[in-house]
């Protein structure tokens, strides 16, 4: 037995290392949890703050009129070139019988959208016994009237400061008085393509494109990703040929994404002459893009496999394709698809070698294939932001808001694709 | 050292040299295997009786750097000769690794895969029959019989050993090569291979790599004592551990050096 001295004041060290060993413990998880508390915090304040500017593009305030659908302005024999317009100016001047000559009139028109006859003109042309009747419809006021009317221009600023005139103010008031205003979902944003009218612009062009070129993407660079990291990884020999491919691919991936797009301007619309602003170049031009994203993580996803289970195979005389299929590529797939889901991810995200490519471009039609002009989701939401009209702010975010839940359900897949694969084993 | 009573030969190792990239793992080794029986491989580790089981299915072909030298018959054919498939040659010769090596599949499939890739069963009721028979002979049957779908990795270790033996017989090989293969399992499960491997020499021919003496003393009718990549000594298993020749030997068995 030591004295009771000494096992006193080696125990005192020993406690205040102690000490000083949980106290090591507890900061380093304060450190951890504050690392992760601080990015949560950001990201709930980015998705926050985008859900929330986004939220007034979801909804548009409508104002109901009483349309006489006179023959004066469309024909029951071509119902498809009748005067839609003119019609629902007609039935606004109806409702302001006080507004008289030209000016003023054509100021009236403008708290209207443009797109203000499109319905009427879809429900005559589907059903023309409408016409000579009196029908009462709901139709889209402009994107100014409709900040106004969601409280998002200041009604208290003096007529020069307001981009909502006095009169306009009056106009609105008065279909407000008489119960005539609506505010509906915004169908608009979700089945339009591009337009230069904020309450008539859809994101469904750039939808469509993204995917498109997401297709085209997928198709050409998961087959030659994964081959060519099977080639690699199994298959070659290792030598300074592989080697220095090897250098060439890890150095790809860190290649500024915008001289992707300069090759592919330089390659596929100078040389091969595809058709600029398409889908099937922009998709190209991303798949060399993704190439080396793929390739790396399914090399990675090989490598991890344990050499035992090679080993297993070959020993009961598989031979090396057999191998590969059979045991190597099952193993490796979860790997494999969460590269791909995740260069596919960020191929979604990219402009900068669209830009080169022309397919950072005004495109109102929805793209019907690869061939035809389109733009991407992440060009329109850049040219959004930078139209003057104060509408387009939350339609920014809208778009915004569209990208992200691509991409939450790209990642949702890659998840599904990943538990099934594990699940087999 | 020539072995005096070598009828009945099965594998026959003339002048086989291994190298690993510069560096050399065996230098020249003559050594005769016969039919049904149990060879043990001994020796301190890094002594090339790894290397030298691995040439006898060629499963050094698969590593980078390795050079293979001298002839290796196998029913006086050399393995070695541009005549002779590897894959069909890994048929005939089946392994047994050190660590358990299932593959990630159900029970069934593990021993069925080999039958399968060969095209040994034609239909689904000779598989079956050929997964219970290799099941049974590995000893396994009983344990697992009424769970063949569950996944060969659920299995104790000891199980997962007898699994990869019943893959492995189940192709039908005429020879099978043990690489430590109780080294990861604790002294019930060894005995429960060991006594398997009794059962197996009936009709096959068996090389184990061993690092326990006693193993090698157990089960083994002949012994090859392997040092820094030279045979040093072989014979009748009870021979060499009561007279070894060679003082070498003799050190390693009575546990002087290792």
């Amino acid at each position: 037995m030591t004295d009771k001295s000494d096992t006193k004041s080696h125990t005192e060290a020993y406690e205040a290392r102690l000490k000083k060993r949980y106290r090591a413990e507890r900061r380093f998880r304060a450190y951890g949890m504050a690392a992760i508390m601080t990015a949560g915090l950001i990201l709930v304040f980015l998705l926050s703050s985008i859900v929330y500017s986004s939220l007034p593009a979801f909804s548009h305030h409508h104002t109901r009129l009483d349309i006489q659908v006179s023959t004066d302005y469309v024909s029951a024999d071509a119902p498809e070139q009748g005067n839609y317009l003119g019609l629902v100016r007609a039935a606004l001047r109806d409702q302001f019988p006080e507004v008289s000559g030209r000016r003023d009139k054509r100021a009236l028109y403008k708290i209207l959208s443009i797109g203000a006859s499109d319905e009427l003109q879809k429900r005559v042309i589907a059903e023309p016994d409408l016409i000579g009747t009196r029908l009462s419809l709901d139709v889209p006021l402009s994107d100014d009237i409709d900040l106004m009317l969601k409280g998002l221009i200041d009604r208290t600023l003096p007529e020069s400061d307001r981009i909502v005139s006095d009169r306009d103010l009056v106009w609105a008031d008065k279909l407000l008085a008489e119960n005539r205003i609506s505010r509906k979902f915004a169908f608009a944003l979700f089945t339009n393509g591009d337009s230069r009218e904020p309450e008539m612009a859809g994101i469904r062009g750039a939808l469509v494109g993204s995917l498109w070129t997401l297709l085209v993407t997928l198709i050409v660079s998961f087959p030659l990703g994964v081959l060519a990291a099977i080639y690699l990884e199994e298959v070659a020999p290792k030598n300074r040929a592989t080697a220095l491919i090897e250098v060439n691919i890890n150095n790809l991936a860190a290649v500024p994404s915008i001289v992707y797009g300069l090759l592919g301007l330089a390659v596929f619309i100078n040389f091969f002459h595809l058709p600029r602003s398409a889908p099937l170049v922009g998709g190209f031009v991303l798949a060399l893009m993704t190439l080396p994203r793929i390739i790396i993580p399914t090399r990675a996803a090989f490598a991890s496999i344990p050499p035992s289970i090679r080993e297993a195979a070959l020993g009961v005389g598989a031979s090396r394709t057999q191998v590969i299929m059979h045991h190597v590529l099952p193993l490796a797939m979860p790997g494999i698809l969460t590269g791909t889901i995740i260069g596919l991810a960020q191929a979604a995200g990219e402009t900068a070698p669209l830009l080169m490519i022309g397919m950072m471009a005004f495109i109102v039609d929805v793209p019907g294939d690869v061939t035809a002009k389109a733009t991407v989701l992440p060009a329109q939401i850049y040219m959004w932001a930078n139209n003057p009209e104060r509408a387009f702010v939350a339609r920014t975010s809208a778009g915004i808001v569209v990208l992200l839940t691509l991409l939450l359900v790209v990642n949702a897949a890659a998840i599904y694709f990943r538990r099934r694969f594990e699940k087999r084993w | 050292m020539t072995d005096t009573e070598n009828q009945n030969v099965k594998i026959k190792a003339r002048d086989v040299t291994v190298h690993y990239g510069e560096a050399r793992a065996l230098h020249g080794i003559d050594l005769d295997l016969n039919a049904n029986e149990v060879t043990a491989l001994i020796g301190p580790s890094g002594c090339g009786k790894s290397t030298f089981l691995r040439c006898i299915n060629r499963m050094n072909d698969v590593i980078d750097g390795c050079r293979v030298g001298g002839t290796v018959s196998i029913d006086e054919q050399n393995i070695y000769s541009d005549a002779v498939d590897v894959v069909e040659l890994r048929a005939r010769v089946g392994m047994v690794f050190q660590k358990p090596n299932p593959f990630p599949k159900s029970i069934y499939d593990n021993v069925a895969y080999g039958p399968r890739i060969h095209g040994m069963a034609q239909d689904r009721a000779t598989l079956d029959e050929v997964v219970e028979r290799s099941l049974k002979r590995a000893g396994l049957w009983e344990e697992v019989k009424d769970r063949l779908t569950a996944s060969g990795t659920s299995l104790s270790g000891g199980q997962q050993q007898r699994l990869c033996i019943a893959r492995a017989i189940a192709v039908n090989p005429a020879i099978v090569l043990m690489d430590e293969p109780c080294s990861a399992l604790d002294p019930i499960a060894t005995a429960v291979i060991e006594e398997l491997m009794e059962e197996l020499r009936r009709d096959y021919t068996i090389v184990i790599v061993t690092h326990s003496m006693q193993q090698a003393a157990r089960i083994s009718q002949r012994t090859a004592y392997f040092h820094l990549g030279d045979l040093v000594e072989h014979g009748q298993t009870e021979a060499i551990f009561t007279k070894p020749q060679n003082q070498q030997t003799e050190a390693y068995i009575s546990g002087k050096i290792g």
